[in-house]
Formats: structure tokens, sequence, C-alpha cells
């Protein structure tokens, strides 16, 4: 696949039904290279759906989702390497430390020494907590290392969700930056967040959800 | 972009690894089926009579029912824990074939809960009076019957996983499959305990296994898909 054409998340015309429940109503939006986009709305009222069915576990009853020009059903797997997904679980085992949880989760995507890794957990400041039980971390710090899968993932379609939660400010401020960096280095990066987002140098949209 | 994809092989290789080492975190779930299968066969000739002509007779049946209900009861948590700590929803989204990663989750399973088995055999067939002759047929059969085990039960852990109490479900779904194995696996058995060449019986387990393992991972990803919706 060319470069040169920038990677674009294009949902047309989206409709979901959870049950009796109509959740995506005609959903359509686009996101190209550099896009953050800020999924907001109340309770319930879909936005997990909404990552959940751009990560590929929910099959939309109507419309289709493309990638780069292309179905995303056409090549799911090439989807998915494009793509890192953080949901409310950190998917991470408890009985494993921080670094071999993130050895194993990186490197089946693609090859990563123990250097990069060490220094991303560097970065978003659970370096000390590396040969800990993932179990023994605090919720903040597990939060904190399920981030830094998603930062090795090194993918160009960035699905958070409620990636701030447990977060102390220090934290909320390093990992908007984080956000912010991937989404001046081309990426996009689709998130669901409670709070404002302050997200320096970066192009913020907003979605809103009724 | 993806320029360093991980090969198949190792990616295979790292999805055993950390089932294997997340195994010996936890070493009681990992006994727990063996021990279960060591007490099922060893309370028989308490329960019965110590007769050796008697548990000759029974040993066959004895040994390949408690390998079936051990390995039911290790399967329940082949997918379960990991669809509840969300790695098997990072497993679909790893960029590389789901059917390979659980063909290489399912061998995992199989080594932490077929060959402890075959391994215990020795020991179970000496408290059944069962033949010296007969004991390599007895692990050989246990072997391949139990990769197909896991790998059918896998089809059913995977079906299951969306539904609150599946571990019964998860036994009616499996049990009828099982039978075939338990049929020829336990006739090999037979045979070999009664001095016949028990060659016919571990060529069809052994058909099974192959049939299992080409075909089971297909319907497992399916399944898996399905399950996290």
């Amino acid at each position: 696949m060319a470069e040169t054409d920038s990677p674009a998340l294009e949902a047309r015309d989206l409709h979901l039904w959870r049950g009796t429940k109509h959740v995506l109503r005609g959903l359509s939006f686009a996101a190209t290279a550099g896009h953050l986009l800020h999924v907001r709305g109340p309770n319930g009222c879909g936005k997990t759906t909404l990552l959940r069915t751009l990560a590929g576990f929910l099959w939309p009853e109507e419309g289709a989702l493309y990638w780069a020009g292309r179905p995303v059903n056409d090549d799911r797997d090439g989807y998915a390497a494009d793509l890192a997904y953080l949901g409310h679980e950190n998917a991470m085992k408890a009985d494993l430390t921080a670094l071999e949880n993130l050895r194993y989760a990186t490197n089946v995507r693609h090859a990563t020494d123990r250097r990069t890794v060490e220094a991303v957990l560097e970065r978003l400041g659970v370096h000390a907590q590396k040969d800990l039980p993932f179990r023994s971390l605090s919720a903040g710090q597990r939060r904190r290392v399920a981030m830094a899968r998603v930062l090795l993932a090194r993918a160009r379609l960035w699905l958070l969700d409620e990636p701030f939660t447990n977060l102390d400010s220090a934290g909320v401020r390093e990992l908007s930056s984080v956000v912010a960096e991937h989404a001046r280095g081309g990426g996009i990066a689709i998130l669901t967040a409670h709070s404002e987002l302050d997200l320096p140098g970066a192009e913020l949209r907003r979605l809103e959800l009724v | 972009m993806s320029a360093l994809t991980t090969s198949l092989p190792r990616a295979a290789w790292l999805v055993l690894e950390r089932d294997l080492r997340l195994a010996f975190r936890r070493w009681e779930q990992v006994t727990h089926p063996v021990v279960f299968f060591v007490m099922v066969a060893t309370l028989f000739p308490l329960a019965l009579s110590p007769e050796p002509s008697l548990l000759r007779t029974i040993a066959p049946g004895v040994v390949w029912v408690g390998a079936l209900l051990s390995s039911l009861l290790a399967l329940e948590s082949l997918f379960r824990t990991d669809l509840e700590d969300g790695t098997l929803e990072q497993l679909t989204l790893s960029g590389q074939p789901l059917a390979w990663l659980l063909l290489s989750k399912t061998l995992a399973h199989w080594f932490l809960s077929g060959v402890p088995l075959v391994i215990a055999a020795p020991l179970v067939a000496v408290s059944l009076a069962a033949p010296g002759e007969s004991i390599a047929v007895l692990m050989i059969s246990l072997a391949l019957g139990t990769g197909v085990l896991s790998f059918i039960g896998a089809v059913g852990a995977a079906l299951t996983l969306g539904s609150r109490r599946g571990s019964v479900l998860l036994s009616l779904l499996v049990l009828p499959l099982a039978m075939p194995v338990l049929i020829f696996g336990s006739r090999a058995t037979d045979q070999a305990m009664r001095g016949d060449l028990s060659n016919g019986p571990l060529w069809l387990l052994a058909a099974m296994l192959i049939l299992a393992v080409t075909l089971a991972p297909l319907a497992s990803a399916a399944a898996v898909r399905v399950s996290l919706e």
C-alpha cells in the first residue's frame, strides 16, 4: 500500500442495535491524519459501543466502515494491525509483571526490544514498577501500563475508551501530551472522556452522541 | 509501518509461552485436573474390591472416564479469564490470524491439562492392576485422546463464553462430540491389556486428532468473535 495517501477512517451511516435499543442511528464521520476525535455524551449513550464497533468487535446492522478507502471487512487483520484499542479492561495479566505483559502484547504484533518498552514505561512514569506483578499496581499505574501497550503498538489509529480513568492530574497531563504527539505525528485518535480535554497543539474535534 | 510484523511461528510461540508462564505462576489451577484424575482412578479399587481380575476388566473404562471428566474440568478456564481481563480482545486485534493464535493457545492448554494425565497414567495403571506391557499403549492413547478433547473442547469453551453459567452448557455441548474419543481410547487400552494389537483404535484416534487440530481452531476463532460481540 502506498505510504503517501494518508489513511483515514470513515464511517458511513452506521446503524447498530443492542437488543431493542437503537444505539447508533445513522452515524457518519471521517477522521484523517492528525485528527483527534473526542466522543462525548451522557452515560449509556453508546460511546463504548461506538468504539467497539470501530474496533471491529460489533458489526453494524447497516452502514460501513472504511479504513484508507477500503471497507474494513475486506481485510480485518490488516485493519487490526493499524489499530490500537484501549478498552475498559486493561488487558493485562495480573500474575505477570508489567514488563512481561507488554513484551507479550507487543511482540505478537512486531518485534520490540526491552529497551524500547522500558523507555515507554519511563515516559509514562511507571518505570519503577516494571518488575512488579501487575496485580500489585495501583489502578492509575495499571492504566498507565495499559497505555504503554497502545504506544508500543505503533498503530496509526488509536481507539481509547476512557483513557483518563483513575489517573491523577499529572497522569492526565502526561497522557494528553502523548495523545497530542500521536496526532501531530500523523496519527488518528478517537477517545471518550467525561471531562474537557486539553490537548496541546492538536486539532480537537467533537462527536456528540445523544 | 508493518515492515517488522512478527512471523506466524513467533507469534504462536509467544502465545504459548505466555500461557505456560501464567500457569506456573498459578500452580494450584494446573494441578487440579490431574489430581482429580488420579483420585477418581485410585478410588475405584478401594470402593469395589482389590481383586486384580475385576480391576483389569474395568480399568480401561475407569481411566478414560476419569480423563474425559478431568479434561472437561480444565476446559472452563481456557478462555474465561482472558475474556474477563480483556486480553482475548487484544488477541483478536493483534493483526495475526486469530485461528492460528487460538491453535497455539489450545496447544498450551493441552500441555497443561493433557500431558499431566499422560504422565500420571502409569501410576493409575498400576493401581488398577493393568499389565505392564499395556502402559505404553495407554499413554499413547491418552496423549492422542486428550489432544482431541482439548481442541474439540476449545470450540465449546469459546461458544459458551457469552453465557454467565457456561459450564453446564459446555459439558452438554462437548460430551457428545467427545464420545468417539472415549470409545476408541478405552478400546485401545482394553485391547492392549488383553495382549492384542491395538493399532486400529490408535490410528483412528490419531486421525481424529489431525481432524480436530485442522478444523477446531477455525471454529474456535469464529466462536470467539461472536462471543466478543
